[in-house]
Order: C-alpha cells, then structure tokens, then sequence
C-alpha cells in the first residue's frame, strides 16, 4: 500500500514541473501591458462568443456573431471612423450631387477577391442587385429599394440615384451590398457554398469552420490595407460565459466580453492587471422587453404603460449590469444628436401600474389579476446562456408579480429562438437587444409595414404618425429637421410602449496585454483589428507561413 | 461453451427489439398529439418542428406502419437529418467518416468510459482487497467512510471542486475540450501528453462513482470468499497467505465484479452527458445535451437508441468475460 | 417474551448502529425544515435585493446570497421541498410499479415472468440518465414531469427484489394453506405475501430516495431539470458553476446539501436493512 502512495506523490510532483502553459505570463512584477514592441506578423487572437454564426454572407445574416465574422471577410464602401463620420473603405472617394440623389463611388484600384479575381464595380452592382431581389431573405432590403437606378459607369465607377433624398444613403454602402459576382453570378445565393465557406476580400478569410465549436480565419496576405499583423483570427463558440472566463485564464480565449461582474469583481487581481487589458465605454446597443402587439393582453397601451411603471429600472441596471450602464427611453443612446432627453419616462410606481392596469379591466383575485375569466399570466422568452437577460427577466418577474401579473421565463437557443419565434411571430414577450448605427434611421424596426418573416418588426407596431415621421426622418439631409422628426418619433415611443425600453449596457471587452495597437472609440476597438499586433518577444504560435 | 454464447446472443435481439420499442414509444411523447396528456405542458414546440417530425417519423400512417418503417431505418442506422441549422445526418454528428477519429463524438465517448472502467477496475480492486483483508483495521473504516462520501456525492460537484482546484488555482491542468489549441502542431509524444492532461480530471469524475461501488463490492465480494471452505484449506495447505488471496480467493470474487461492471456500462455512458458538459468535451455526451436543449428531436432519438445498443454490448461482453473467468459455465 | 418480537429486535439494533441513527436524524431533520419552510426560511426566496448582491455568508446572510440579492439559505430551505417532493413522489411511483410488477411476476410465474422480466432486461439497457433527458426533451421540463419520468425509471430494481420474495415466499406453508382454505390469489397476494415483503422494498424505497435526488439535482444542475426562479439545490450549484471564482458559497452549500441528504438516506436505508438481519451485512448484495 505504501509503495502506491509513494508513486502517486511522484507522479503528483511530476505534475508541478510540466505545468506551463504556452502562453506568455507575467512573472515578478514585469507586466506585460508594459511590454511594448515594433510590430510584427504573427500569432492568433482567439475571440469566445457565445453564439454561432449562421451564415457567412452580410445580408443574409442577422444575428451579430454571423455579422462579426463575416465583417472581417468582407469589407464594405465606406466605414465609420472613430469620430463617426463616414469615410472610405473599398470606396476611395466619392460624390454626392447637390441634391443628394447621386452618389458616385470611386473603387480603389488593384483589390483582389482572395480567389485572385480583381474587385470591381461589378460586384458591387451585382451585390445590389441581389439584395433588392425579393427572392433574397434579407432584412435589409428597404434601404436599397430606395435606389431608382443603379449603373456601372466603368471597371472602377458605380453610380447610384435615388428616388427621393435618402439621409442614410451613404452609410448604407458598408459590406452588405459587396458580392463576388464571379462566383455566384447565375446561382441561388441561399443554396451557395460561400455561405459557409465565403469568398471576400478583407482582412482575414476563412479556413475551417467546424460547427459547434469555432472557426478558424486566416489573414489576407494581400489585403489592400496591407497585411493583417495578426496570421490568424480564431472564433470559438463558448456557449457558456462562465467556461469562456475560465479559457480567457487559461489560455483558450484571448478576447471576450465580460460580464459587469467579471469586469467589477473578477478581474482586478494582480494576474489580470498585468495580463490583460480591459475597456469600457457606451455602446451603440440597448436591451429591452418587446411585446407581441398582436397579442389581446398587450393590445392595450394602458396595460403597456402599467408594466412600465411596476419595473424598476435603475434596480435593473444596479443589480444585473452592477451600474456599468444606464435606463433606456426609447430607442437611441444618450450623449448622441439624435437622443430626446425629455420623453415620458416611467418611474418606479407600482400603485400608479396597478390603477392602470384596473382601467384596463383587470381585476385582482387571490393575488393575480384577472379579466374575462382569464389570469393575467404570460411567458418571457430569451436567449440561453446570456445570464443579463435571464436575471433581467427575473427581475421583471418578480416585479410584475408585486402587482398580480404572472409571468414565466423561458429560454431557448439563439437560432431556435431567431429561427423558429421570432421569426414566427409565436411569442407574448421577448427580452433582446438591439445593436443600432450611428445614423438615426430606424425605418426597419419601427415602420409598420416591416412585419413579414424575418423583417425587424416582429412586434407588429404600428403607428401611422410613426411611419410618417420615419419616411420624413430619412427624406432629408437637414440634420435639424431630422432631429426634429426623431425627437417626436421618441415622444410617441415613450407613450406607446410597444418595447419597455431597459437599459444601455456599457461594452466591457477583454483583451490579452499582448496585442498591442488597440484605441477604444465611441465604435468600439474592433474597427482597427488588422492593425494589432503582437511584438515578436510576445508571440505565442509561431505559424510557419 | 458456444451454446451459452449462442443462447446470450439470441437473448439479445428481443430485448433490441424492445429498446426500439420504447423508442418509439418516446418519439410519439411529443407535443400536439392527442394521446398526449403532456401536450399543453411543452406548447413550445412549433408546427414548422410538428410538420418535420411528421415527415421524419411518419406520424400520419396506421401505428404499425409506422413502426415498421421506423424499424427499417434504424437497421440501416438512419436516424434522419438533425434539426440543428446544419441539417447533416444523425449518424454523421455522431460518427463523422470524413473526420479523424479522434474527433468522432462517439469514439470521443467510448474512449473516456473505457479508460474510465480500466481506471475502475486497477484501482478499485486493490483497494477492495486490501480492505477486506484489513477487516476493521483502521484503514478499512477509513477506506469505507470515503467510499461511502463517495456514493453520495454529485458528480457534477466534484467537477467544479476539482476544476477550481486544479484547473484555476493551481494552473496544473486545462479545463475544457480535449486538446489545446496548439496540438496540430504538437510532435506525436506532445499530442499523447496533451490529450493525457485534458482526460485526466474527466475521467477521475467518470471513474468516480464505479470506484467507490466497485471497490465497496469487492470487499464485500472477498470477504465472502475468504469465509469459503476452500479457502480455509488452502491456508491449512501451508501455502502463503500471498497465494492464498491472490491466486485462489482473488479470482473468485472477482466473479460479481465482472457483473457489475457491465451492469454499471448504462451508467456511465449517462454519465458523460455530465461531465462532458462541463468540461467542454466535444463527445457524444455533450452532443446528447445540447440536442435536447435545442430540441433536435432526431438527434435525440439517434443517441438514444446508440446509447442503449452500446450499453447492451457493454453487458454482453461482461457476460463474455464473466464466461471466460468462471470455469463452471465453461465446462458446461 | 415480548422483548423478542422481531419489531423490538429491530429496534434494538437499529438504536445501536450509531450510523444508522445518524442516517435516520438527518432525514428526520430534512423533513422537518422541508414542511415547515414557510416559517424557518429566513426570507423570501424570490426576494430580490439590490444591496446584497453576491455576498460571502454574515450575520444577515448566514449562507451568502446570490447574484440578485436573495438570500441563499432561504432559497436552499425551499429547495429541499423540491428535492425531497421529487424524491418521495418519484420513488412512490416506482415502488408501485415495482410492487405491482415484481408480485405479478413472481407470483404467477410463466408467460408474465418472462414477459415482465424482458421488460427489465430492456430498461435496464438504455443508460437512465440517457431516458430521463431524451423523454424530458420531449415533454418539458416541469416538477411534475421530472417527478413521472423519475419514476419510471427507477422501478426495476424494486420489481426484482418483490419477485425474488414472491418466489421464496410463494411455496411456503402458510401460502399453501391460505390456498387451501380457498383465498383469492389477490386476497393471496397481498394480504399475505407482500406483507413479508415489505422490509427489503422499504430499505429499497429508501436508497431510491437518494437516487432520485441525484438525479433531480443532476437535471436541475444541467437546466433541464427544475426551472429557476424556482429554486432547487441543483439550480443553485448552476448558478455556482457560473460565479465559481467569486462566490464559493453557491457551489459548496448546494452540493453539501445534497452530499448530506444522500448520505443521510443511504445510511439510513442500509442501517434498516442490516437492523433487519445484520447476516446480511457482510454479504455480496445487490
């Protein structure tokens, strides 16, 4: 019996002297985000995210894990810069005619398609002409129907005329509408292979995807903005953020979002300050709770409005988002041109929920409300493994129930969720979020007739002074006139209710010290990916070219 | 001999039979059926997942039809196409010919039970052995008491004990999938090595349960053999008391053990939906979860049944071995 | 002669084996606090708290609370009536059905044996936890369900020992001379036989207990067991996995909880059984 224990002791010692890891850790008070270095090619950045990618082509995606992915393979027209104005991307330069109806873009010269196929305007008016196909099941369609014509003026000039003044219509240019037109001229774009193995011409292109589990991006040698520093961009599909916080210390993951608990209390030791760099700053998203207009007990405003006042919403944001955030209005975030700072906003009042809900003909009967024989009692539905809006949920659950209102929480998967209710219209009340743009036009989620399958209003709102304002909204290029119609438009919002606006999290990403180049802006640090480097004394893999 | 294998191999096709049966059986618990009492308990399921259930299992024939048509493909090992977005075949996220076999979930899963069960075997037995030939020695009330924690105690719990430990604090080991994100470009020895340290606490949790039911019957079972007449003998032979266990009181009682283990080859496969979980493996386990999660209803079905003919050649191969150690059945 | 019936026998030893005891004051202490949870939980378990959030157990908090405020120890009293609800209905089912099943085939033997006995051999096939998550794919996540599946699976070890008491029994004198006298074989069945058969099935019944709230605890654990906010031991140690680095609390408590109520009823259950006939206790049993 001795001698077994004797060996296991050795073996456990064994153990301590193979545990190094591979990859680069501070040791005694060097930290690496004080390392610097020139830049240099190589290494991988590993990014976890909890959701997969559906589909690799831009506008046929709707989900933000397909759009991230797929917005490094494609690139687009134009882009935002950091200050939010619109600059070139694929586009050098370009003109709009003083009317605002012609746009001309000059294409930068000599970009190839990874396939060593030159890019041209051609793929361009070929990428339009799909997106405008009603055959084609994208939710983006609108902003391109409003083009009258569209031409190829030469190999390297594309002319787009718009029927009437169209304010967004230059940031509609990014990477929806760039499709090679070698390879999917003639063919189904649904039933291509290139939506899972596109062809793009940016700064990383696929190698492997192997579903459930990440996908492997190599970097563009050619890239036309010079070659990625970074060799290779690795997806992972963690479902599982507590998992995916383990990988970001161990190795796996080298770039994630964290929680507001990670970022408050889980990554302020010594291991994580030398190791790691993390960012925070407002983002261009808000969550909220949408009702199914359709359904009779969301029919009523007044009902709508009583559950906006029996929630607390800067509790939400207290405990879920633990304060790195602030209550939601309406459907813009604040400190942007477009925010109305003066809507009706719902303070916490559970009395005043409870007289709103009795003139709307709720009755309360052993503690839940009743109507027509019917319990108040309805279920929430949100996306598995995203903790913020289960406890959000709850939240609400527990809130709603202070004034008779039963609800139940579900969660489901995010493409059974996207695919199989939202998509269907089959819910009473949904918790997600929106990722908005920096251009005011939301013409997508709030006009009433965006409703059919997989079009943005899923709730089925519908407001003829809403439509109205959305049209004038993008009819003009007068940024005081828009700001008027947008103002008004969050004036109705606020009384209508069709979502309960929530609350703007704060984005809190995470990045390994060792990539250096990273410069936070009000679009987040992503949009200079191909720009990071890690310094060659850093690198962990040494990919041979 | 052959006439006892033969008569164990004709016992199994009624009770395959059977396991289709309820398999069957299961598929028409879902939701929107009028036999189903269940029905406004899961109203989540949507008529487009109705209609493709409709189509895969042929829902709208005469009961025997359908269960004849259900047989047919389950011969061929056809479960239909997974309700996942990528809508391969269920075999082929099981056992995908077109990957290597280490990424095979199902291989995956094997690999870890069957490493599992050798684990059981070559630590549980020693130690049930010498707990019964220590009786009530301090080491025996020792051994029992953690045994008995160990019966008691959840899996899952010593999951997240041990990857705290070993995985977060002590930096020892990785603690999900079962390679790092290097091993393509490991020499085969570094391969080994990577594979050895993402399996190690995996397979400890596995293990677990059967090491403490395994080595609890061993003793019981060598305790019992040692009381035998023969063992007595054996002892008033002169021979040492080394022969005495090992040679003749060992091989007995390892008789139940045999049993047992096949017996407990159910268990551990259910178990892998567990571990598997939470250690990031990409086996079968892992696949099994997150198809019900999701509601891949074939999928669902496909490991299912999978599982239940594994866990069926599992008892028939300790039948096998109890066959071949036990020289009673032999010389019939 | 009174003190040697065989009820004061068992008494007797069962008061002497200190684990035993041990076994049946935990499950006695368990039930106690599970039925009188509205007035031994500290708070409301859905109670949330903005000014708590996840914090180390203290005075208020003698267990911590969670990641929305609420107090743990409350939600693990309530807990345990799910745990222990499941367990008892779960296992009531199953020794029904094992009862029901075991007497059949052991009494009448022939055809309904064999057939009976099949049926073990193919639910005996298929991994358990395998059939718990495939039939609860199917029909949802919901206590009641989770307490019927449970259930059904857990009656085949019952329905063995029944049968295996049925066929000792069965040709015994006084079954004979009930015969003879003229009794129906249900009068038989059950005011007779299975009277003497009910040691073994409540010692069973016991262990089942424990499995059962493994099991429940396991499926909670997985989130397709007991949906929160509902709270259940397992759903808390989920909860735990999440925040392990920061709230030990949640995956320690649940999982000692659940580590003590299967302790306890194993002991206990093994204690009846050894009280019954200690000859047993150092034997190969099943």
């Amino acid at each position: 019996m001795e001698k077994i224990f004797c060996l296991l002791i050795v073996f456990l010692m064994g153990f301590s002297l193979v545990g190094c890891k591979g990859r680069p850790e501070a040791t005694d008070g060097q930290s690496l985000v004080s390392i610097t270095g020139e830049p240099a090619y190589g290494d991988a950045l590993a990014e976890g995210s909890i959701g997969e990618p559906s589909v690799l082509i831009p506008m046929l995606a709707g989900d933000s894990a397909s759009h991230e992915v797929a917005g490094l393979v494609f690139n687009g027209l134009v882009k935002y810069d950091t200050d939010l104005s619109i600059i070139g991307d694929l586009a050098e330069s370009w003109d709009i005619s003083r009317d605002g109806l012609v746009i001309t873009f000059r294409l930068k010269k000599g970009i190839q398609w990874t396939d060593g196929v030159e890019f041209t305007a051609e793929d361009v008016m070929y990428g339009y002409k799909t997106i405008v196909d009603e055959k084609t099941p994208t939710a983006y369609s609108e902003d391109f129907k409003q083009v009258k014509k569209a031409e190829v003026i030469d190999r390297y000039t594309f002319r787009v005329t718009y029927e009437k003044p169209f304010a967004p219509a230059l940031s509609t240019w990014g990477n929806l509408v760039v499709l090679p037109k070698h390879l999917l001229e003639g063919k189904d774009i649904t039933k291509s292979e290139l939506t899972r193995n596109p062809v793009g011409m940016g700064p990383y292109k696929l190698d492997k995807w192997i579903s459930g589990q990440q996908l492997v991006l190599d970097s563009n040698k050619d890239y036309f903005e010079g070659r990625p520093y970074v060799d290779q961009f690795i997806y992972r599909i963690i479902p599982d953020r507590a998992t995916m916080f383990l990988e970001l210390q161990t190795g796996g993951v080298d770039m994630m979002d964290l929680t507001p608990l990670q970022y408050t209390k889980q990554t302020n030791t010594e291991y994580f300050r030398k190791n790691f760099q993390k960012f925070r700053y407002p983002q261009f998203v808000y969550t909220y709770m949408g009702f199914n207009l359709k359904h009779p007990f969301f029919q009523d405003r007044r009902v709508r409005q009583a559950i906006a006042y029996a929630i607390d919403k800067s509790e939400i944001v207290d405990v879920v988002l633990f304060g790195l955030g602030s209550p939601a209005t309406g459907p813009f975030v604040p400190n942007t041109w477009p925010y109305n700072p003066n809507v009706k906003k719902y303070e916490f009042n559970p009395e005043k929920a409870k007289q709103l809900l009795r003139e709307a003909g709720w009755v309360e009967k052993n503690g839940i409300l009743e109507k027509d024989g019917r319990p108040f009692r309805f279920t929430i539905l949100t996306n598995m493994g995203n903790a913020l809006r289960m406890n959000t949920a709850t939240i609400i659950q527990w809130r709603l129930a202070k004034v008779g209102i039963e609800v139940d929480i579900k969660a489901l998967e995010w493409s059974t969720f996207v695919n199989e209710f939202i998509d269907k219209r089959r819910f009473e009340a949904v918790i997600l979020g929106w990722q908005i743009s920096p251009d005011p036009d939301q013409y997508d989620i709030w006009y009433s007739g965006k409703t059919k399958e997989k079009e943005f209003n899923f709730v089925s709102y519908n407001n003829p002074e809403v439509d109205a304002l959305l049209e004038k909204g993008r009819r003009t290029f007068d940024i005081e006139e828009r700001k008027k119609a947008y103002f008004r438009i969050q004036e109705i919002l606020a009384e209508d209710q069709p979502y309960i606006f929530l609350y703007v999290p704060d984005a809190t990403p995470i990045v390994h010290a060792r990539f250096k180049g990273i410069k936070p802006s009000p679009i987040g640090i992503t949009y200079n990916l191909p720009k990071w480097y890690v310094p060659k004394s850093l690198q962990r893999h040494r990919m041979v070219p | 001999m052959i006439m006892y294998l033969a008569k164990r191999f004709l016992e199994m096709i009624p009770t395959l039979f059977g396991i289709t049966l309820i398999s069957f059986f299961i598929i028409h618990l879902a939701p929107g059926k009028p036999t189903d009492i269940f029905s406004e308990l899961n109203p989540k399921i949507t008529p487009e997942a109705r209609e493709r259930l409709e189509k895969l299992y042929n829902l709208d024939k005469p009961i025997m039809v359908q269960y004849g048509l259900w047989l047919k493909k389950i011969v061929k090992l056809d479960f239909g196409d997974s309700f996942s977005s990528d809508r391969r075949p269920v075999m082929q996220r099981i056992w995908d010919t077109k990957k290597p076999l280490i990424e095979r979930r199902l291989f995956v899963t094997f690999m870890i039970n069957l490493l599992s069960m050798i684990v059981i075997f070559l630590i549980a037995i020693p130690i049930g052995i010498s707990s019964a030939t220590h009786q009530l020695s301090l080491y025996d009330k020792i051994t029992t008491t953690v045994v008995f924690v160990g019966f008691a105690m959840p899996s899952f719990w010593l999951a997240l004990l041990l990857m705290i430990l070993f995985g977060v604090y002590l930096h020892w080991l990785p603690i999900s999938q079962l390679k790092s994100m290097n091993f393509d470009s490991l020499p085969l020895i570094g391969q080994i090595w990577d594979l050895f340290k993402h399996l190690l606490l995996p397979i400890f949790v596995s293990a677990f349960g059967g090491l403490a039911a395994d080595s609890r019957f061993m003793r019981s079972s060598m305790l019992e053999v040692i009381r035998q007449d023969y063992v007595t003998v054996a002892r008033a032979k002169g021979l040492p008391e080394k022969t005495v266990i090992y040679r003749h009181a060992f091989r007995n009682a390892l008789l139940p053990i045999i049993t047992l283990t096949g017996l407990s080859i159910g268990g551990l496969i259910g178990g892998s939906v567990i571990f598997e979980n939470i250690f990031g493996i990409p086996g079968m386990g892992q696949l099994f979860y997150m198809s019900v999660m999701t509601r891949d209803y074939p999928m669902v079905m496909g490991i299912l049944t999978i599982g239940a003919v594994l866990t069926l050649a599992g008892n028939l191969m300790a039948d096998i071995g109890y066959m071949l150690a036990d020289p009673r059945i032999r010389a019939k | 002669m009174g003190q040697y019936t065989p009820r004061n026998l068992f008494w007797n030893r069962f008061k002497e084996n200190g684990l035993a005891l041990a076994g049946g004051i935990v499950v006695l202490v368990l039930f106690v606090v599970a039925v009188l949870a509205p007035f031994v939980s500290p708070y409301n378990p859905d109670d949330i708290d903005r000014k708590h959030i996840l914090e180390p157990p203290e005075r208020l908090h003698p267990l911590g609370t969670d990641d929305l405020g609420r107090d743990v120890l409350s939600r693990m009293i309530w807990g345990s009536r799910i745990s222990l609800s499941v367990g008892f209905v779960a296992v009531g089912i199953a020794t029904i059905i094992g009862m029901v099943l075991g007497a059949l085939s052991g009494y009448y033997g022939g055809w309904s044996d064999r057939f009976i006995m099949r049926f073990i051999d193919i639910m005996l096939s298929i991994p358990t936890f395998f059939l718990i998550l495939a039939v609860i794919a199917f029909i949802g996540p919901s206590i009641w369900n989770i307490m019927i599946v449970i259930g059904l699976t857990q009656w085949m070890g019952v329905a063995r020992l029944v049968r295996a008491e049925f066929l000792t029994l069965k040709e015994r004198e006084f079954v004979l001379a009930a015969k003879a006298v003229g009794a129906s074989d249900l009068r038989i069945i059950f005011r007779h036989i299975m009277i003497n058969s009910m040691a073994p099935v409540l010692v069973s019944a016991v262990l089942n207990v424990a499995g059962a709230v493994l099991v429940e605890s396991a499926l909670s654990f997985l989130g397709i067991g007991v949906q929160p906010p509902t709270p259940s031991w397992g759903n808390i140690l989920n909860l735990g996995k999440d925040n392990i680095e920061i709230a030990w609390w949640l995956s320690v408590f649940p999982g000692l909880a659940i580590l003590i109520t299967v302790l306890g009823y194993n002991l206990l259950g093994e204690g009846i059984r050894d009280s019954i006939d200690p000859r047993l206790r150092d034997s190969v049993r099943r």
